[in-house]
């Protein structure tokens, strides 16, 4: 069996192309790990048109409802390998267990979480070390915790903790924000969140589970142990390029996947949309994924369709 | 596919006297990720069934079983052997690998 195109990813950029593949009759699978991706972890979502407010994920799961509806079986899995036959002029993609072939693929593998990579950090994951806000911030009601970041996804976080927590310390390694400016307003009437400027985490410490963090100020070099129950890591994310560079796929200087305006990568057959690409301007919303997503599905349709 | 539904009062009953180790997922109502992991985790109680016991635990309904076991972040998969944490699984990781790591586990024992 020979797939017309196998999209690599199931947050909204690839369950997007799927509708749209499946709608033009294209043989059609995703893999993916984790439904929604990124977008599963928001709190609310209050920018897609059509749903005024709605948890990221339940929106998520929405688009892949839409995607069966069209007849697109999603496999849960991780694409581990690819491999390109020359003379059929087919992909081979390989996951753990299965092996798929397909004329094209779509890359919408989105953006991975970016880590401290500071002591502690690996070890008290699940134990006051956190990613996801609106997952674990019930375990810390009347506690004190840190948010470490400062664009938007650490803002919203923080407005978000400031209802459960007892105390917050947002810990910014610079002065600015780079989050949208009404959430700032809000957390700096917020009683209970402390900013803590041009300072960076250095060390997570605790027993059993985080009981401290060590900081140092960027400006004077001074340390300082912050006694508290929990760390919310909220640094951003980088895109996940592992498998593109395998592919020998042109990405621009921070690691996004080039692509023209039809969402063509350098390698014919090779499409991407989403966070992971050039093309929205890196503005990483639901709204854009969705809109590169249904790009890539009709460029591979028209790809098919000139080579048969 | 057998998933118990492990809480405060059946948890000496079904896991510290349990004779196969037992996993338990923690998890929540609210929890996205936690909805993502439920399936896979499903699934792998039928293929597991041998080995181990799955069971689910929902921190809400537990809070003392979670604070006792340091629980802080949903989903986590803590596997029991005689009632002792022998190893701890935490995210809505995709089957192949939470598969890996559950081997990892069990082949340590």
């Amino acid at each position: 069996m020979i797939y017309d195109t196998i999209i690599i990813g199931n947050g909204p950029a690839g369950l997007s192309a799927a509708i749209f593949a499946a709608r033009s009759n294209l043989k059609t699978i995703v893999i993916g790990e984790k439904l929604g991706g990124q977008a599963s972890d928001a709190h609310l979502i209050e920018n897609y048109p059509g749903f005024p407010s709605i948890s990221g994920f339940e929106l998520m799961q929405k688009f892949e409802e839409h995607a069966k509806t069209q007849g697109v079986e999603i496999i849960y899995t991780r694409a581990q390998k690819f491999e390109k036959d020359k003379k059929k002029q087919t992909f081979k993609i390989m996951t753990g267990d299965n092996e798929y072939e397909t004329r094209t693929i779509i890359l919408a593998l989105g953006t991975t979480t970016r880590k401290l990579n500071i002591p502690g950090e690996v070890e008290y994951l699940g134990k006051g070390v956190s990613y996801c806000a609106t997952c674990d911030g019930a375990f810390f009601r009347d506690k004190t915790i840190a948010i470490v970041g400062g664009g938007d996804a650490a803002l919203s976080a923080t407005l978000y903790l400031a209802g459960i927590a007892k105390k917050i310390y947002l810990i910014h390694r610079r002065q600015g924000f780079r989050g949208e400016p009404i959430k700032l307003k809000n957390i700096k009437d917020a009683k209970n969140v402390e900013l803590v400027l041009d300072t960076v985490p250095t060390g997570i410490s605790g027993e059993i589970t985080v009981t401290g963090l060590k900081t140092r100020n960027v400006t004077d070099n001074q340390e300082k142990q912050i006694k508290l129950d929990g760390v919310f890591i909220e640094v951003g994310s980088t895109p996940t390029t592992v498998l593109a560079q395998e592919l020998g796929i042109k990405l621009d200087e921070k690691g996004y996947i080039k692509v023209d305006p039809a969402q063509n990568t350098n390698t014919p057959g090779i499409f991407a949309a989403g966070d992971i690409t050039t093309n929205s301007n890196y503005f990483r919303q639901v709204i854009t994924a969705a809109s590169e997503g249904s790009v890539a599905a009709d460029s591979a349709f028209k790809f098919i369709r000139e080579k048969s | 596919m057998a998933l118990i539904k492990v809480n405060s009062d059946n948890f000496e009953n079904e896991v510290t006297n349990s004779e196969k180790p037992v996993i338990i997922d923690f998890w929540a109502e609210w929890c996205g990720p936690c909805k993502i992991l439920g399936p896979t985790f499903e699934k792998l109680s039928g293929e597991y069934e041998s080995k181990m016991t799955f069971g689910k635990l929902n921190v809400d309904e537990n809070q003392d079983v979670s604070a006792k076991h340091s629980v802080q972040g949903i989903p986590s998969m803590i596997v029991f052997s005689k009632g002792v944490e022998v190893g701890r699984i935490v995210g809505a990781l995709p089957e192949s690998l939470l598969k890996e790591k559950i081997d990892e586990i069990l082949s340590a024992l």
